[in-house]
């Protein structure tokens, strides 16, 4: 087969104009926009996997921050109730000692008072027993001094104790 | 407007399936007249006719009465101005063509001018010396091209169009989408590299699917043999050539006439090298194409007609099955070939683009040609 002779040149422009518009209209109708759209979406899809490894980081993050938080909310509750016990504890042991302090103080009180009061007796019971005796003694001497022996006996004997003592 | 571009592609589908069957019923019942290729000079005469361009689109001829089934493609000339006619004036090159006072004759598929009895004057190797106008017409292959052209259009723009309607392509856009990724990742990126590919993803794309399609056209029952004209192929390899003369940086031409990092006597035995280096790439495409397809008709055909050429020592279905056992064989080698083809041509238009546009690290990337191929394969 001689290859120069089958050339024909005609066949030659006429496949160059095809190809050439072929690749024109192709490229304006066709390859421009698939390999847009496909380059598009190879963006989307790329984009939503990084979205997706964000959300999954942020996720990560909050459950952790929630781990924290919780864990933060649980010592705080366990400090405070601790402190409560401990309160209470010192507040138990502050009211004892004081209802103690008054128990003691008002026992003192009592005690006191009752000395006041036994002694205030024991003065007012002197008292009248001064006065009772007094008076008995003015009975007494009045009684016993109505008549002269009987002065003169008391004054005997008086100053016979006196003697004696 | 969807329902309209669906009904197209079905008719055109549909119709080249019927055309394909009608051709083999008929075929058959040639087989039963008295067929008329039953000589290996005849077979031989009938697979170099088919291997050539043709002026008719015939899809049968009935051997007996010698009538044509198919129908006249118009012819276009210039031969001194616009000449524009049916070529059912040749009637199949068996008489003369007269338009506006010349007469042309169809001679083993060229057009020759001529006088009105179509004399031509043969020289020593049998060919016709008469002048020979420049011969636009529609032939066959230009049928096909433009078959394959209203093909891709019709596909790849209602691939295109689907991806207004979500970011996912439905029904057969959904097998053209990843061709199309196929091109741009295993063709264009690794060859010309992340940063250039993009502009030339319209030609690399488009000659792929040109090919293909040419090809597979090639294997329908139909008889075209697109990719097995040599006017195409040196078309094809040609727009490879432009493009990457156009593209070549600094670096690219500097390669070629003074070769950097080798002594000054090398770099003078270089460049002539490397300048028909510039040549023999689009030919070793063009070559290749070319090649691959007329074998592959050749083979096939010549397998369907052991059919008759064995007829003798194996008898009719013998011969029939053996035919039909090859012939199937290797027409599905020949699919394979059909895409190789189209793979072969677009990934080394890709790397020889990529070689143009390639930025060349001047540290080290001189050691060696294959260095620089690695380099840019890394990219």
């Amino acid at each position: 087969m001689n290859l120069l002779n089958d050339f024909s040149p005609g066949l030659f422009i006429m496949q160059a104009v095809i190809l050439l518009i072929l690749i024109v209209l192709m490229r304006k109708f066709a390859w421009k926009p698939i390999l847009q759209s496909l380059n598009d979406r190879e963006k989307g899809i790329e984009d939503a996997l990084k979205e997706a490894e964000n959300a999954r980081k942020e996720f990560q993050n909050l459950k952790a921050d929630n781990e924290r938080i919780i864990n933060e909310a649980r010592a705080e509750r366990d400090a405070m109730l601790k402190e409560a016990r401990q309160m209470k504890e010192v507040m138990i042991t502050e009211a004892k000692t004081e209802a103690q302090a008054e128990a003691d103080k008002i026992v003192a009180q009592a005690h006191a008072s009752i000395e006041s009061e036994k002694k205030a007796a024991i003065a007012e019971l002197k008292n009248q027993v001064a006065e009772l005796s007094v008076e008995i003694a003015e009975k007494v001497v009045r009684k016993e001094l109505s008549s002269k022996e009987r002065q003169m006996e008391l004054v005997e004997s008086m100053l016979g104790d006196v003697t004696i003592n | 407007m969807k329902v309209f571009h669906n009904a197209l592609i079905k008719s055109v589908v549909f119709l080249l399936l019927l055309t394909g069957l009608s051709t083999f019923a008929k075929d058959s019942e040639n087989g039963t007249k008295g067929d008329p290729v039953n000589t290996q000079e005849e077979i031989t005469d009938y697979i170099k006719h088919h291997l050539q361009d043709s002026h008719d689109f015939i899809l049968y001829t009935d051997g007996e009465t010698g009538h044509h089934v198919g129908f006249p493609l118009p012819v276009i000339l210039w031969d001194d101005g616009l000449k524009v006619f049916s070529s059912s004036k040749f009637h199949h090159g068996e008489t003369v063509a007269e338009v506006d006072g010349n007469y042309y004759k169809l001679y083993h598929g060229k057009i020759y001018k001529t006088d009105a009895e179509g004399t031509l004057n043969m020289d020593e190797h049998d060919h016709p010396t008469n002048k020979r106008p420049l011969d636009f017409s529609i032939t066959k292959s230009v049928v096909g091209m433009l078959l394959v052209g209203l093909l891709m259009l019709l596909g790849f723009s209602a691939l295109a169009r689907g991806y207004k309607k979500g970011p996912v392509p439905t029904g057969f856009s959904r097998v053209l989408e990843p061709l199309v990724i196929y091109v741009r990742d295993e063709i264009a990126r690794p060859n010309i590299g992340e940063k250039k590919y993009r502009k030339y993803m319209g030609f690399l794309l488009t000659v792929f699917f040109f090919i293909w399609i040419a090809n597979l056209l090639g294997l329908t029952p139909l008889g075209f043999n697109i990719t097995g004209q040599i006017a195409v192929t040196v078309c094809l390899a040609i727009f490879t050539f432009i493009i990457v003369q156009f593209s070549g940086n600094k670096d690219y031409w500097q390669h070629i006439f003074w070769m950097p990092g080798v002594p000054v006597p090398m770099k003078i035995i270089l460049m002539p090298i490397e300048i028909l280096g510039i040549l023999t790439k689009p030919f070793s495409l063009l070559i290749r194409l070319f090649a691959n397809i007329t074998a592959g008709h050749f083979v096939v055909m010549s397998l369907i007609a052991l059919m008759i050429t064995m007829k003798v020592q194996f008898g009719a279905v013998g011969s029939t099955s053996i035919s039909l056992l090859l012939s199937t064989f290797i027409t599905l080698i020949e699919l394979l070939v059909a895409f190789l083809q189209a793979y072969i041509f677009t990934m080394l238009s890709a790397l020889f683009i990529g070689m143009a546009v390639e930025e060349h690290h001047h540290d080290h990337a001189h050691d060696a040609e294959g260095h620089g191929m690695e380099d840019n394969k890394v990219i």
